[in-house]
């Protein structure tokens, strides 16, 4: 058993690489030993700018002789044939051998495959991963380049460290031979270095100032930043994409901290924040009040000479000169409103179809208003109920940061002008210097440019919050101008993109409508907004048609099932909940809480029962293709008979009916459980009915709880095929009935069980 | 005669004259032509061309109408300074060449924070692009380093490496000033200001506010004529030329703020047309006395 040991080193190695390329490395050596036959147990790999490494612990010095055995032709089998197959066994035709398969002679080749020295085996391996290794992007350097040929890698390949055991694995890829010799530190160390086995490899290297492992340099970057931030009295703020990057860009990190000028914290904390680390990557601290400080940590590769006093002196300047563009960009962007400002958007290209963004400003700022002006956004600020255990709305929802609630609208119109006025300004700050150079901070800026310009705060935190929820863990607005605000610009965004056909296919949505679609929905149900997106679609369009509407309400009603799930709701709750028979409700907030009540009615003792009950009439109803008292009016067999429950049209003929059915009296006296059920229903239906019109949903189940005693009395008691038509066709009826009562409450067929 | 890099604008660059020229490297001159970068010096594009081995070293004043600031920002100039180098085909010492030119003009790599942080270059104007890094000393960015791999569409075969030095950030840094008008340019107190200021104001005063902008256009298509006209009678160079004016006069519609977003791309493919074209033409030329001369080249 030896260890081995490959270093693969080359000039920098880009940080953002560093990790796919370990894997890479992992995934070809695996590859390569495992089809010559070794199972490598322990591999370790490592990065840093200018290394790969890899180690391989305990493998066996050789591999182990096999003998393999394929059948051929049986004797007397055409010459060709047995040619054929000698070619493809690699054999003589003189070394086959005959044994006898189910009494015919058949010819047999017998192939020894020899053991292989673990070495030879490297040797060979090592180049072809070498040439089959996937960067993201690769490149020719030097002399043999004049060839298209030549080797590629992320930079040009410069040494090959690969030791097994003690010994070299002697291999040559593109003039690149492999030795025992590394290089250390680029400054810390010249010369080159000597590795014995992989045993003494990372601690040579760290005699040179090099750390290979670069988890190592992580946690010394991690806490080397928050050390130096605590002996300055300040706290760290914790970025780990930074300590990944820091750490691949470093063979030896050091943290330093400096200061900057405490005038540039008069811009807004957060563009200071993104210079720093996005341009210089460097780390920002707070004071004691959680406020940014004044300070930056750069992370140096090297431990200079005088404590790193010039490094962070030059690090200072740098960013003094960013912090400088940042103020003038402050300063510039200040000097116009933002309504000048939005006379810029005029000149960009929202989409070739759907025109300039000034036209997309135009359009959701007529859709804000209206959204307001029609009620579905109304001017107090819902406080979001959350659905219990289920919810995906943040617990707390956000309240508006900027004391809203001393400025915010009272009346409609109050609101609906706010509303207005925010769109309009809402995509200023695109054309502005600091979006332009930070696209990151787009609305934020424009909540810090309009607050500047004395915008009431409501309009100011509309206009910075308006793209919001972006992510997952995103905040959801609920301030009234906000929700009127963002609501309409991504119905906008939906809407026309269906328009124009432009939708998302697979993997690919390039102009994010799923997002879209999911911040429509979330903002719906934070805010208790309670329109169909069909309805508002039919409504705001100018000839009055749905237009893409119902394309929209379908697409944002898979998103939902989606969130549904990856909340932990059921799937076969999710179709119960959403879809009534042959409608769909469209309502989000609706389907969220029937879904909601239905799954936690489902988990009790009384749904799971009921349930058995509702599945036991659904089959008697089937099998005797009972459509009850629906099923008296045309009845064409085709469409679900029950549909027509909810058909305003039917419904009349269908009371009509019930109650010419009802005045009947009954023909015969109804055993004891047959009476109870038929109470129990009168009773029920009637109270189920009034809970969903009030949208209690646990309301609505609980008067269904009360049918499941009965209904289960009902089966053990009653005899529904009676010899008497009268008495079978009225329990048939009640069983009918019973089902409908459940439908009405969710479509009961679609749940598993 | 010493030289005094540390203190002298001009010692910096007449320093890393003498690392180059004493690492092989033909000492060039400017291109006499208004250009946004080194990288337009024809003894760049041209010769990143073809399998001839290239090495030289030059300054290339720059123009970027569109960064000038009237002389009130201490970082920013509608003109600066340029050095480049041109290795091709890129040796295998080339990092090691290129960190002792920093040490002879006076960066000492162990009290700097000297490091490659991945960048790539790109230039859709010139079909050529490039793997390589900013090389940071203490978190300025002070060099960009690539390897070419395309120019002008084509292969580069072999590949160049290219250096280009931020002169001013350089000089600023190694001289400790946060002005730039405020480098030492001769080491017996003439400033940078001294010598560009006003050039400074008078240019950021032209570029944004006073160039007759119906001229400009009218220069663009002229430029464009010409450079078909060079590329019909077979002197790509000629061609080049017209290429890299049309580019120029380009920024400066830019800086005049007259070329809508929707007529920029055009105008960018109008550049691009030509520089590719002179490329193209300047390869078809060359290659039949390329392919001769080296049997393992193809075009």
């Amino acid at each position: 058993m030896s260890d081995f040991l490959l270093e693969l080193r080359s000039e920098e190695i880009p940080a953002r690489m560093q990790a796919g390329a370990r894997a890479e490395l992992e995934k070809l050596f695996r590859r390569e030993m495992e089809g010559a036959g070794i199972s490598p147990s322990e591999v370790t790999v490592w990065s840093t700018p200018r290394r790969l490494a890899l180690i391989a612990r305990g493998l066996p010095e050789a591999t182990q002789a096999v003998s393999e055995e394929l059948k051929g032709p049986p004797v007397g089998a055409p010459d060709q044939a047995l040619e054929g197959f000698c070619r493809k066994a690699g054999v003589d035709k003189a070394d086959l051998q005959t044994r006898d398969v189910k009494g015919r002679a058949t010819y047999f080749a017998v192939k020894n495959i020899p053991g292989r020295a673990t070495r030879d085996l490297l040797a060979e391996a090592i180049p072809a991963i070498i040439r089959d290794f996937s960067w993201p992007k690769s490149m020719r350097w030097g002399a043999a380049s004049i060839s298209t040929e030549s080797l590629r890698w992320v930079r040009p390949l410069s040494g090959i460290v690969a030791l097994l055991g003690e010994e070299l694995v002697e291999c040559e890829v593109h003039g690149a031979t492999s030795g025992w010799v590394t290089l250390g530190h680029r400054f810390h160390h010249s010369g080159d270095i000597t590795i014995g086995s992989a045993a003494d490899y990372a601690e040579k290297l760290r005699a040179c100032h090099v750390i290979v492992d670069h988890e190592e340099r992580q946690d010394l970057i991690r806490s080397g930043a928050a050390k130096v931030a605590s002996e300055a009295g300040l706290k760290l703020v914790e970025d780990e994409g930074l300590v990944i990057e820091n750490a691949g860009l470093t063979e030896w990190p050091v943290p330093l901290l400096g200061r900057f000028e405490e005038d540039f914290l008069e811009v807004p904390p957060e563009t200071i924040q993104l210079t720093a680390r996005v341009n210089q990557k460097y780390f920002v601290c707070e004071d004691d009040r959680g406020n940014l400080a004044n300070a930056f940590i750069c992370t140096a590769n090297i431990e200079a000479e005088d404590g790193g006093a010039r490094v962070v002196d030059g690090n200072r300047k740098v960013l003094a000169a960013r912090l400088s563009d940042a103020r003038f960009f402050w300063d510039v962007d200040r000097k116009k409103s933002l309504a000048e400002h939005a006379k810029g958007l005029e000149r960009i290209t929202f989409h070739e179809k759907l025109g300039t963004v000034a036209d997309k400003v135009e359009r959701v700022a007529k859709l804000a208003r209206w959204l307001v002006e029609e009620g579905i956004v109304k001017p107090t600020s819902v406080r979001p109920e959350p659905v219990e255990g289920l919810s995906f709305t943040a617990e707390s929802a956000p309240e508006e940061k900027s004391g809203a609630s001393t400025s915010s609208a009272r009346t409609v119109s109050e609101l609906a002008d706010m509303a207005e006025q925010a769109a309009r300004l809402a995509k200023a700050d695109l054309v502005t210097e600091m979006v332009g150079e930070f696209p990151e901070l787009q609305g934020l800026m424009g909540g810090y440019y309009a607050r500047a310009e004395g915008l009431p705060d409501a309009v100011a935190g509309a206009i910075r919050d308006h793209y919001k929820p972006v992510g997952q863990g995103d905040d959801v607005p609920t301030a009234p101008v906000t929700v009127a605000l963002s609501l309409a610009d991504k119905l906008d965004t939906l809407f026309g993109f269906f328009e124009i056909g432009e939708l998302p296919t697979g993997s690919k949505d390039p102009f994010a409508l799923r997002r879209a679609a999911i911040a429509v929905i979330r903002l719906v149900e934070a805010n208790q907004v309670r329109a169909l997106v069909s309805e508002i679609a039919r409504s705001w369009s100018t000839d009055k048609t749905v237009g893409p509407g119902l394309q929209v309400e379908d697409f944002l009603q898979d998103r939902l099932g989606v969130m549904m799930k990856d909340a932990g709701v059921r799937y076969d709750v999710v179709q119960a909940s959403t879809d009534l028979g042959t409608r769909l409700d469209g309502d989000v907030w609706r389907v969220r809480r029937r879904a909601a009540a239905l799954q936690s009615f489902l988990g009790t003792e009384d749904g799971a029962n009921l349930l058995a009950g509702y599945k036991r009439a659904a089959n008697i109803l089937k099998k005797e293709d009972w459509h009850g008292i629906e099923g008296e009016i045309a009845h064409t067999g085709e469409e679900d008979p029950l549909s027509q429950v909810d058909d305003p049209d039917m419904k009349a003929v269908i009371d009509a009916k019930m109650s010419d059915r009802h005045a009947k009296e009954l023909s015969y006296e109804p055993e004891p459980a047959e009476k109870a059920l038929m109470d129990a229903l009168a009773k029920s239906e009637p109270a189920a009915a009034v809970a969903i019109d009030a949208e209690d949903f646990s309301g609505a189940m609980a008067a269904l709880a009360a049918l499941r005693a009965p209904i289960d009395r009902f089966f053990e008691e009653v005899t529904v095929n009676a010899d008497e038509e009268n008495k079978r066709a009225h329990r048939l009826d009640l069983l009918a009935a019973f089902r409908a009562a459940v439908h009405k409450v969710a479509d009961f067929s679609r749940i598993e069980g | 005669m010493d030289r005094n890099p540390q203190n002298s604008f001009q010692d910096m660059i007449l320093a890393l004259h003498d690392f180059w020229s004493a690492n092989g490297c033909l000492i060039l001159q400017p291109y006499d032509m208004r250009m946004g970068a080194g990288t337009f010096h024809t003894a760049t594009t041209l010769r990143a061309l073809g399998p001839e081995p290239w090495n030289a070293a030059f300054v290339q004043p720059c123009r970027r109408p569109t960064d000038g600031r009237y002389g009130e920002n201490p970082n920013r100039l509608q003109h600066y300074y340029q050095y480049q180098v041109i290795l091709k085909p890129s040796p295998p010492d080339i990092q090691d060449l290129y960190l002792e030119s920093l040490r002879v003009i006076g960066i000492d790599p162990l009290k700097h924070d000297i490091r490659f942080v991945e960048d790539d270059w790109e230039s859709p104007t010139l079909g050529a692009w490039g793997l390589g890094w900013e090389v940071w000393c203490d978190g300025m960015e002070v060099t960009q380093f690539t390897y070419f791999q395309q120019m002008g569409g084509f292969d580069c075969k072999p590949v160049a490496g290219e250096l280009t030095y931020g002169l001013e950030r350089l000089a600023m840094y190694i001289q400790g000033v946060d002005n730039v008008y405020d480098l030492d340019f001769n080491g017996h107190g003439v400033s940078y200001g001294d010598v560009f200021l006003e050039n400074e104001k008078q240019m950021s005063k032209w570029n944004f506010e006073v160039a007759e902008t119906d001229a400009l256009f009218d220069l663009f298509n002229k430029a464009e004529a010409e450079c078909r006209n060079a590329l019909a009678n077979e002197v790509p160079i000629a061609a080049y030329e017209q290429a890299v004016e049309a580019s120029h006069i380009f920024n400066l519609l830019q800086a005049r703020g007259v070329i809508s977003v929707q007529e920029r791309a055009s105008y960018m493919g109008r550049v691009r047309d030509l520089a590719r074209g002179s490329c193209e033409a300047h390869m078809a030329k060359e290659a039949p006395v390329w392919a001769e001369k080296y049997p393992e080249w193809s075009a």
